[in-house]
């Protein structure tokens, strides 16, 4: 049972003996509600509690982007919001980017064939840093505006010239479509 | 890492919002972007009983203009301050620094209310406000009240804010379309937080004489910090190359940045000299551009 409820000033005794809350939300589609403890991070939650391990973490205080996932079509850190705090959000990771039958989307095609990751820990986030970067931008961006894009995710293999390439392609290749 | 163990609490409006924090008071900790709260709960450098997330209370968000002020509400984004029009035309200093707060998805989340209450010495929007001698507005259940800056800010994290108040709204002055302004910063990487940051503004009569001069500089002390001898000095003088590069550095001394390992104190000092400098020339060329002498 929930004891807590959005809008009402909850009964903070009966928190603090339980201490779950519950969350609705959709991720990747897929509508769910589950009881939480109010300090579990976004990030362990779709890893551990749905078993959604694309989304990685590398710092865990916002520093290296890694864990960027989509909240309501908006690029967030994961790590820096707690579950509880995407109640009634839509939620999107890496998972969703890929067809059913597993053929790569425009961005994670362009990154193979760019060799735009090495390791590929960093990947997710970049990935969905520019996905929502693409949703929102038509233009063929600049150099300029494509390091702006991915001023927030740190790579430590690929020395960024690739991933840039692979942005480049993917917005020709969307646009030739 | 894992943030402690908190009761959380997610008041529908503000009402419920100042009553938790008269019954929670010290143990309480507000919370709205939490792009600066959760890493410091996730490393546990804080640890309070009772989180109040602000973020259900449609009161506190939004931007409006009042008068000659621009007001934003507490709990707006920094993204939407970014994407705002109204910001754009009434605001255009706050324009040029939100680009430079972190990177799109702290914006995305981060929020007005909650950079102004973190007074991290270098973020821009402190700066920005001191500049502009905008004002705070603090709420708590007996009382409302306004602020200055310079009342508000009092060290590096710290402000006059009691356990029981919040940060209703932030209130920044409209310059006047004639003014020039300019915000500059370096930072070690984009994104990175300011290793210092300046603020200007930047008026001329119609004989092109500085008529007024507002100006902060940011993350060289540990409140933003007014050289009012500078402005002074500025105003009635012609807005050439080499008064601003003196007026730069008049108040050189007044500064006492802390060195790490992104920067020595002396660079940050000397930085600080340059910066002001480009500021007060971008922002004297732009007041100069509608004068014709
Ligand atoms: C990687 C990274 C880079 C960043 N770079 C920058 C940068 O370059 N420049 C910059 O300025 N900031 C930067 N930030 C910080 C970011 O701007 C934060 O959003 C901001 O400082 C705090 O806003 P918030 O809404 O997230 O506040 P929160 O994290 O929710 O709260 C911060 C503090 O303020 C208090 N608080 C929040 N709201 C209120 C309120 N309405 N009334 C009273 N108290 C309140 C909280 O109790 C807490 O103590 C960065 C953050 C990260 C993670
Ligand atoms: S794990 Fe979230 S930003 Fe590094
Ligand atoms: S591919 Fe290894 S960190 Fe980016």
């Amino acid at each position: 049972m929930s004891v807590f409820s959005i809008g009402m000033n909850v009964n903070a005794d009966r928190i603090e003996q339980q201490n779950v809350v519950s969350v609705a939300l959709n991720v990747n589609g897929e509508k769910m509600e589950r009881q939480i403890e109010p300090r579990l991070l976004l990030s362990d939650f779709l890893r551990d509690d749905l078993g959604l391990t694309g989304t990685h973490v590398g710092c865990e205080h916002g520093v290296c982007g890694a864990c960027t996932i989509l909240v309501n079509g908006e690029s967030v850190r994961s790590c820096l919001m707690l579950a509880v705090q995407a109640d009634g959000c839509e939620i999107k990771t890496v998972e969703s980017l890929s067809s059913k039958d597993g053929s790569l989307n425009t961005i994670q095609q362009a990154f193979a064939n760019n060799h735009a990751l090495q390791c590929g820990f960093c990947t997710p986030g970049f990935l969905m840093s520019i996905e929502s970067y693409m949703k929102n931008n038509s233009k063929q961006p600049s150099d300029e505006e494509i390091k702006e894009c991915i001023s927030g995710n740190l790579c430590r293999c690929t020395g960024y010239s690739n991933i840039i390439s692979a942005i480049k392609e993917a917005y020709s290749s969307k646009n030739s479509q | 890492m894992k943030p402690p163990k908190f009761s959380y609490h997610r008041p529908g409006n503000y009402a419920e919002a100042l009553d938790l924090l008269d019954q929670y008071g010290e143990d309480a900790k507000i919370m709205s972007g939490g792009q600066s709260l959760i890493p410091i709960l996730n490393m546990r450098l804080s640890t309070p009983k009772h989180i109040i997330d602000l973020s259900r209370i449609d009161d506190l968000k939004g931007i409006r203009q009042e008068g000659n002020m621009i007001v934003i509400g507490g709990m707006t984004r920094h993204v939407e301050v970014e994407n705002s029009d109204l910001i754009k035309k009434k605001c255009p200093l706050l324009f040029e620094a939100i680009r430079w707060v972190g990177h799109t998805q702290i914006r995305n989340r981060g929020t007005v209310g909650g950079s102004i209450a973190h007074a991290d010495p270098s973020a821009e929007l402190p700066c920005v406000l001191t500049a502009l001698r905008g004002e705070i507005v603090i709420v708590s259940k007996e009382e409302e009240i306004t602020v200055s800056p310079e009342e508000f800010f009092l060290s590096f994290l710290l402000t006059s804010l009691e356990p029981d108040q919040l940060i209703k709204e932030v209130r920044f002055p409209i310059i006047h379309e004639s003014c020039g302004y300019a915000f500059e910063e370096v930072a070690r990487r984009h994104g990175d937080f300011a290793l210092v940051e300046a603020a200007a503004v930047i008026d001329v009569d119609e004989t092109g004489r500085i008529s007024e001069a507002l100006i902060a500089l940011g993350g060289a002390n540990a409140v933003p910090f007014i050289p009012e001898e500078v402005e002074r000095f500025l105003i009635g003088k012609k807005p050439d190359e080499t008064i601003l590069k003196e007026a730069a550095v008049m108040q050189l001394d007044d500064l006492d940045p802390e060195g790490d390992i992104h920067g020595s104190g002396e660079y940050r000092r000397h930085l600080s000299g340059i910066l002001l400098e480009k500021a007060l020339c971008r922002a004297a060329d732009r007041a100069m551009e509608g004068v014709e002498i």
